[in-house]
């Protein structure tokens, strides 16, 4: 099923998540990860979800993403109910609406940079020549233009985000989630890929979420949203014009 | 997306290669023990080709052409007096043994051809000519297995039952299931050549009239006289049918054949699964990134199709490869499209169950697994 840009709301809100809880294992074994969650990401912004390890950050991303269902709650994404959504639908939503970047890359290693970018675009059915020219356009953007044709291995740790980051750009999404993107990067390296979530990622039609534990990123989110044991204990504006005269 | 599968798939060398090699050595081992199968078989029925008839009369108890009751004399005339048989003829055929000039003993199949007609002669005359056989102590000897006779020459001689056989030409003849040396004389010369039973003829040779259908013929001789009657097809299958019940060939190629699935299954499906879980990783990116469930099916199906065409190919390949350089020689090899087909089916089916295992993986791959570190 394919849903139409008219069905997503035009509001500044992209993410809106109200009530929304999420258990795993079952009886003395189940674990909350999700306690009631309340969160709003706004269009144009970048949220950074901070917390301590387990406290329920991957969780709270993966139900965002559509790829992990809550127990309860409501998860609405611009305007469209994802947790109402079929298994098929989400899939299809993700396709057309969400971008990811992993931690790990998760670049397949028998492709090359282009390739790799250019799969979003070769799952939506994009003629292949296409999809590749595309890839190679968004890659020139990030900086690796020159690197098109290199395998992941070829590339650095940094390198290899930052076709990670062309990989979720390449086909438009209103929403990208980023799993600790700099976790695997030295310090330079780390605020160059945020510096780039800022200037090439961001823009006043999509949200950003981040996940991380870095708090040497901290000044790129526009907001902060604390986690501590399954819930938002937090949110808080980051003055990042303040940052900036600093 | 089909190419990325496939990209993923030749990327992974040592997995692609471990996955074509061992699907190869499973379509070689196939069609080689197939081939010998199939090439053993058809060599039982040998004879029955050499002699060329268009119908065979037996004694209703015939079990293959190797192991015949004999008839009595007058069957042949009473064949003859059957509605449709435009002629018949006495066929001797019998296991004897030749004395050969070094003294030692050599068993031979002796064909004892219709004096006046030479029916069941053979086709190509390599050396000699076929008339020949009516010269006194007369013999045509095939070339197949003729080392065994220690390769006479035209005009050498060696004894059967005590009588002087004189080589008279060399026969173009195709090798046999027992492996022993053709000699082919006239009905009469081969009766003495033979130690002496009490009946002799084993089998008559007919010839329809023309325009009747041949089982016409066949059921007509069968109901006059009660005797048995084969078109050559018939009789072929008869024989094989006898030396596949009454030995161990299939059972043995049969286990054969099982382990070669089983090996093949254990390869593939080893290899496919660590395909698989080496890849998971990459499928639940792909399927966190919207990717289809059936397009991630039809991702898996085709890399499993994809080596399963190569390796089958490569491996069909060295098995005819194998039958072609060991043309003429003693390995009875036979490969008939059929078992192309089947071993086609069978290296399909191999891939599809390895396949299996990394489909239920995928299937069940939870896209939140990307963020798991």
């Amino acid at each position: 099923m394919k849903i139409q840009d008219s069905e997503l709301s035009n509001y500044d809100i992209a993410v809106s998540l109200t009530d929304v809880s999420k258990t795993f294992g079952l009886a003395d074994t189940s674990v909350k990860a999700l306690k009631s969650v309340e969160l709003k990401v706004y269009c144009g912004e970048l949220l950074l979800l901070v917390g301590p390890s387990g406290c329920g950050k991957t969780t709270l991303l993966s139900v965002m993403a559509g790829i992990l269902d809550s127990d309860q709650g409501i998860v609405d994404i611009f305007g469209v109910r994802v947790d109402k959504l079929s298994q098929a639908q989400k899939t299809s939503f993700r396709r057309q609406y969400i971008g990811f970047i992993f931690q790990q890359f998760n670049l397949i290693p028998t492709l090359t940079a282009a390739e790799n970018v250019a799969v979003p675009l070769l799952i939506i059915k994009t003629p292949y020549s296409k999809a590749v020219k595309k890839a190679r356009e968004i890659l020139a953007m990030v900086g690796l233009g020159e690197r098109t044709e290199f395998f992941p291995t070829q590339l650095s740790g940094g390198q290899q985000q930052r076709v990670a980051i062309a990989r979720a750009l390449v086909s438009e999404p209103r929403l990208i989630v980023c799993d600790e993107p700099t976790a695997s990067l030295d310090g330079d390296t780390g605020k160059l890929i945020m510096d780039m979530f800022r200037t090439t990622a961001l823009n006043k039609d999509r949200a950003i979420v981040v996940v991380t534990h870095d708090n040497r990123i901290f000044s790129y989110g526009d907001r902060i949203a604390e986690m501590l044991d399954g819930r938002i204990v937090n949110v808080h504006k980051n003055n990042r014009e303040l940052i900036k005269e600093q | 997306m089909l190419r990325v599968a496939l990209q993923m798939l030749i990327g992974d060398r040592s997995k692609y290669i471990t996955l074509v090699s061992g699907l190869a050595f499973v379509s070689l081992l196939f069609i080689q023990q197939g081939s010998v199968f199939c090439g053993l078989m058809l060599r039982t029925c040998r004879p029955v080709e050499s002699v060329g008839a268009k119908i065979w009369v037996a004694d209703p108890t015939l079990q293959s052409i190797d192991d015949s009751k004999p008839l009595i004399d007058t069957d042949l005339t009473r064949v003859r007096s059957v509605d449709g048989v435009k002629w018949a003829v006495p066929l001797f055929l019998r296991q004897v043994q030749v004395r050969l000039k070094s003294g030692k003993f050599q068993n031979v199949r002796l064909f004892g051809l219709d004096n006046a007609s030479l029916v069941g002669r053979p086709g190509k005359m390599l050396v000699g000519d076929s008339a020949s056989l009516n010269a006194p102590d007369a013999v045509i000897i095939g070339k197949a297995e003729s080392e065994r006779l220690e390769n006479p020459q035209i005009g050498d001689t060696f004894e059967l039952n005590d009588r002087i056989a004189r080589v008279v030409g060399i026969a173009d003849v195709p090798r046999d299931f027992l492996s022993n040396p053709y000699i082919y004389t006239t009905y009469d010369r081969a009766l003495q050549y033979a130690p002496r039973q009490r009946k002799q003829l084993n089998f008559i040779l007919v010839e329809p009239q023309i325009g009747l259908p041949i089982q016409q013929v066949v059921d007509n001789i069968k109901k006059t006289t009660g005797l048995a009657a084969y078109t050559e097809d018939q009789m072929r299958w008869l024989t094989i049918g006898y030396y596949m019940k009454n030995t161990g060939i299939p059972i043995n190629i049969g286990i054969s054949l099982t382990l070669v699935f089983v090996v093949g299954m254990a390869i593939a499906g080893q290899t496919f699964y660590a395909f698989a879980l080496q890849n998971e990783r990459y499928f639940g990116a792909l399927k966190a990134m919207g990717t289809s469930s059936f397009t991630l099916v039809k991702m898996i199906l085709l890399q499993s199709l994809t080596v399963g065409l190569i390796g089958y190919s490569i491996g069909t390949g060295a098995g005819c490869l194998i039958g072609w350089v060991n043309q003429g020689n003693r390995l009875a090899f036979f490969t008939p499209y059929q078992l192309l087909l089947i071993s086609f089916s069978i290296t399909i089916v191999i891939c599809m169950l390895a396949s299996l295992i990394s489909i239920k993986r995928v299937l069940q791959l939870e896209p939140a697994v990307v963020f798991r570190n």
